[in-house]
């Protein structure tokens, strides 16, 4: 990798894209603080992207989250400029990407980013084994080796056998597979995904997610993961961004998202999420009243609430939550249970990780 | 339309019936009508002053043919190229023999879709021969292959370049849209300005008639290319040119392959038309039939031109669909060495047998066929002539007095307040400027009669062209016995349907009525039917939960909601009958099309079929303007 361990692999500042006529005018004048439909209706423009800012670190895996037309996939295209941003600036690995010229930007395109679709956006015509090649073969890779490559990437995908079949002859599921491993057979830094598995039933979705998951584990590239299933982003993200009409309202880790909602559109969002499977022990631990024994069990500070019921339950006393050696506070049974229970609002957490 | 403007102004006044408007701007035609009967009327004159500027014009190209630079560097180079080209195939082939040519059409029908097709080509082409017009359907032949060739090498890029961007198509849609407006008469008399009569000028016309589809449907194909492959491809990155290459071009293919069938159809359907110009070929035969209203003369090539028509719609049709089995089971070399099998043998016997078809094998079936016409115009003389007299003094000839004897302007206001009511303000402004052209051109009276003749040509068409419709999206097994019927139908050369009505009603206003309903009424059914077939499976089922009756799901459901197609099929309808009609000039129909084949058979007429030809151009303008908007209007309630 060209990138060092440190410089973020990924970094996005002041990005806007506004679709419509005249779009420039609207950026540089009053307009662009209009909230979505009063523009639309004055300019006739329709902002997609409004003022996004954030870095991905290598080997990160970063989930951009929204409802429909929050802006996200326009966001992501604009990472690669397949969609051309308004403004902004972009790099990926160090490189200007908003700078780079139609050559430099397919060298981009071809060696170091690469992407997953929703709908797949497979070849029909072509064999399994050739549309996981298509990214080797644009580059002009001799056609022995990059089947050699291909296979390699069916068989890391859990496609061996199904070189030889057209796209059309496979499940929803398969397809996305021979979907990804087009993206990753050109051995890219950064792998984005536009809702990849928004198509697929719920059982299938959840195999691909592990699926993703192992890869990210295998492979350790960067990852930019777009969404509109919360699950989904609270099971693969390390860091979420949330998206609402065009602008990130908050960007944080999961147990922030769901433990601190930055205002109510996000406390709307995680509202069902059980609270007891995300957050940490250090969301809900105390300082010990004077007359509380501090004998109990010890759990991490980092240990899911959920995962504390046995010991909690199993003890008469009070859990001590360690941050390493450090005390960070006490948790009882009353704790948990009401932390189980209770329904997040937007409110400024006491503690932050 | 004003009903709507008035509640909006006074909410509190009950809204007007809806026949309320219509009927008003009715009574006052009417009134006009009775009242100025007679007044303002634009008899024709064969004189008249654009007729006499043409001819001048024509004088003047035919003096500075040889040396105005336009035409020595330009026009005479195409014409010279055109006619070489065609010269080349005509030599290939006729160099190829009968059993030559025959055992090519058996080797590429073998490759485009095995022994069936085979059979077809070998047995097709003999055919062609056993009728008796073997020289003049190779000449038919080499000049569609010709235009084709001509055609795809422009039509093919230049509709690439469209699906890709949204410019270039909008630019190009409404040249095309015009063309394919255009009857096949209007393209003729131009060529023969610019290039004289004969092979070269039948070729341009050709060509240029069967461009406007092949660019359509190819840039459909490239258009309709699954976005995301796109987005896929470039987010690899992959430049235009490997996106165009691997991607669009064949995920377009077999769309594209349909676009090279149907520009073969329109040519051949064209050559025979520009027969007219002294194209060779069959056409000639058929047009001097025509005039001639002999039927057992022009018969054979007639059945030629359909043999040929259906051997190389089927051969182009299923290399269209092979091409997509191809990549499920690739076929090995045997299929190459049976073609080329199948040619040499041709070959072969091509040395072997003589090049002309042997006079034995002929079959005469010319004075037998003229024999049956004639008993059969002799034995339903009651009948047919019944018909015709009817029609004609019942429907044609009041219409006609009726369109003749109303002053212009009044006809120009009832087309006005028409089309505004069916499509809106603009189409009906260029429906308008359309009527005014025709009476400035001086064709007004031969304008009339051709819409009479089109008006009650399509009353028919659609009223048929419904029944079938609506029967066959009832009723599987009727649709199933139709469908082969429309198919053969629409494959058809447009000039092949005045045989069978020429045969029956002699040359008169309603062979050329006849002629066009059956040539319109397949694509209306098949619109209608479409369109039926169409509405959504779940609004049926609910309407049926609903417990609605057959009937009431037809009236309430399908047929409003399939109104879209519906509107289109009468769009279309109307735009193919006045093609027709003005084919039907040639045996007895009168009017523009009449006018444009004296334009091409007397010197001094040249100018009035110009514009004749002009005439008909505006006349299918007008027609599809009044009834386009029509279609893109999503229900009655949103204009109100």
């Amino acid at each position: 990798m060209e990138a060092g361990q440190d410089s973020a692999a990924i970094e996005v500042g002041g990005l806007w894209k506004i679709f419509g006529p005249r779009a420039d005018r609207v950026l540089n004048g009053p307009d662009k603080d209009l909230d979505p439909s009063e523009l639309r209706r004055k300019t006739g423009c329709t902002a997609a992207v409004r003022d996004v800012t954030f870095t991905v670190r290598p080997g990160e895996m970063f989930v951009v989250m929204g409802l429909s037309g929050s802006g996200k996939s326009t966001l992501v295209r604009c990472l690669t400029r397949l969609v051309e941003p308004t403004a902004g600036q972009i790099s990926i690995g160090g490189e200007d990407v908003r700078a780079a010229s139609p050559a430099r930007l397919r060298e981009l395109r071809r060696h170091r980013v690469s992407m997953v679709f929703q709908h797949f956006g497979l070849l029909p015509h072509r064999k399994v084994i050739d549309n996981v090649a298509y990214g080797l073969e644009i580059q002009g890779v001799p056609r022995r080796d990059r089947h050699a490559r291909a296979g390699e990437i069916l068989s890391l995908v859990g496609l061996d056998g199904y070189a030889d079949a057209y796209p059309d002859q496979l499940s929803g599921g398969m397809q996305q597979r021979v979907g990804l491993a087009r993206a990753l057979a050109v051995e890219p830094q950064v792998m984005l995904f536009d809702e990849p598995f928004s198509a697929l039933d719920p059982l299938i979705r959840r195999d691909m997610q592990t699926e993703v998951v192992r890869l990210h584990r295998e492979v350790g590239k960067t990852m930019v993961f777009i969404t509109h299933d919360l699950s989904e982003a609270l099971k693969l993200g390390e860091r979420i961004a949330i998206m609402r009409a065009g602008a990130i309202v908050q960007l944080g880790t999961p147990e922030e998202v769901v433990g601190a909602p930055a205002d109510d559109y996000v406390a709307d969002f995680v509202r069902d999420v059980p609270r007891s499977h995300v957050l940490s022990l250090r969301w809900i631990s105390r300082e010990p009243e004077p007359d509380e024994r501090l004998d109990g069990p010890v759990l991490p500070a980092a240990t899911v609430i959920r995962d504390a019921v046995p010991a909690v339950t199993g003890s008469g006393r009070p859990i001590r939550v360690m941050d390493g050696d450090r005390l960070v506070g006490v948790v009882d049974r009353v704790d948990i249970l009401s932390a189980m229970g209770e329904a997040p609002s937007a409110r400024v957490p006491e503690a932050r990780s | 339309m004003s009903g709507a403007v008035a509640t909006l102004e006074t909410p509190a006044l009950r809204r007007p019936p809806r026949w309320l408007v219509p009927v008003a701007v009715g009574v006052v035609l009417l009134a006009g009508y009775l009242t100025m009967r007679g007044t303002a009327t634009l008899p024709h004159d064969d004189e008249a002053a654009p007729f006499l500027a043409v001819n001048q014009a024509r004088d003047w190209v035919d003096s500075n043919r040889n040396d105005n630079p336009l035409f020595l560097y330009g026009v005479n180079y195409v014409r010279i190229y055109l006619g070489e080209l065609y010269a080349a195939f005509e030599t290939v082939l006729f160099a190829l023999g009968w059993p030559g040519l025959v055992g090519v059409l058996g080797a590429l029908g073998w490759l485009a879709g095995g022994w069936r097709l085979a059979l077809l080509g070998v047995g097709g082409f003999a055919a062609l021969g056993v009728l008796g017009v073997w020289e003049a359907s190779v000449r038919t032949l080499a000049l569609v292959l010709t235009s084709v060739l001509v055609a795809l090498a422009v039509g093919l890029p230049l509709g690439v370049r469209a699906g890709r961007s949204a410019r270039v198509r909008r630019a190009l849609t409404p040249v095309l849209d015009v063309m394919q407006i255009m009857p096949t008469f209007a393209y003729l008399t131009p060529m023969v300005l610019f290039f004289g009569i004969g092979p070269s000028s039948a070729t341009v016309a050709t060509l240029i008639y069967a461009m406007p589809v092949a660019i359509r449907i190819t840039a459909l194909a490239v258009e309709r290319v699954s976005p995301t492959a796109i987005e896929a491809s470039a987010s690899l990155g992959a430049t235009r040119w490997q996106t165009l290459r691997k991607v669009q071009l064949p995920m377009a293919r077999e769309t594209i392959a349909l676009a090279i069938n149907q520009a073969i159809m329109m040519a051949l359907s064209m050559v025979v038309i520009a027969a007219l110009i002294s194209a060779p070929g069959l056409g000639s035969d058929i047009i001097r039939g025509l005039s001639r209203a002999n039927v057992g003369f022009m018969l054979p090539a007639g059945i030629a031109i359909v043999v040929m028509a259906i051997v190389l719609d089927r051969l182009t049709m299923a290399a269209a669909k092979r091409e997509r089995t191809a990549q499920a089971a690739p076929s090995g070399p045997r299929r190459y060495a049976v073609a080329g099998a199948i040619a040499v043998a041709g070959a072969v016997a091509a040395t072997l047998l003589p090049a002309r078809f042997p006079d034995a094998w002929i079959l005469r079936i010319g004075p037998p066929v003229t024999e049956a016409v004639n008993w059969a115009k002799f034995s339903w003389y009651d009948v047919t002539t019944a018909i015709r007299n009817v029609t004609s003094d019942l429907l044609l000839n009041p219409l006609q007095d009726v369109l003749t004897s109303t002053p212009w302007w009044l006809v120009a206001a009832a087309v006005l307040a028409l089309a505004w009511w069916a499509s809106g303000p603009r189409p009906a402004l260029t429906a308008l400027a359309c009527l005014l052209g025709l009476a400035l051109l001086g064709l007004w009276e031969h304008s009339m009669a051709t819409l009479t003749t089109v008006l009650v040509a399509v009353t028919v068409t659609l009223m048929l062209g419904l029944l079938l419709g609506v029967a066959a999206a009832r009723s599987r097994g009727f649709s199933a016995v139709q469908r082969p019927l429309l198919d053969a139908a629409q494959t058809m050369p447009s000039i092949v349907y005045l045989l069978p009505a020429l045969a029956l009603f002699g040359a008169t206003r309603f062979t050329a009525i006849f002629a066009s309903v059956i040539y319109a009424v397949p694509p209306v059914v098949r619109l209608v039917e479409d369109g039926i077939r169409g509405v959504s499976p779940t609004t049926v089922e609910a309407a049926l939960s609903a417990g609605s009756t057959g009937g009431q799901l037809l009236w309430k459901v399908q047929l409003p909601m399939a109104r879209g197609a519906i509107l289109l099929a009468a769009n279309q309808g109307i735009v193919m009958t006045l093609a027709m009609v003005v084919v039907g000039g040639m045996v007895g129909a009168g009017g523009l099309g009449y006018d444009v084949v004296t334009g091409f058979s007397q010197h001094s007429e040249f100018g009035m079929g110009f514009v004749a030809g002009v005439g008909t151009v505006l006349l299918g303008i007008m027609l599809d303007r009044i009834t386009q908007g029509a279609d893109r209007r999503s229900s009655p309630q949103v204009r109100g």
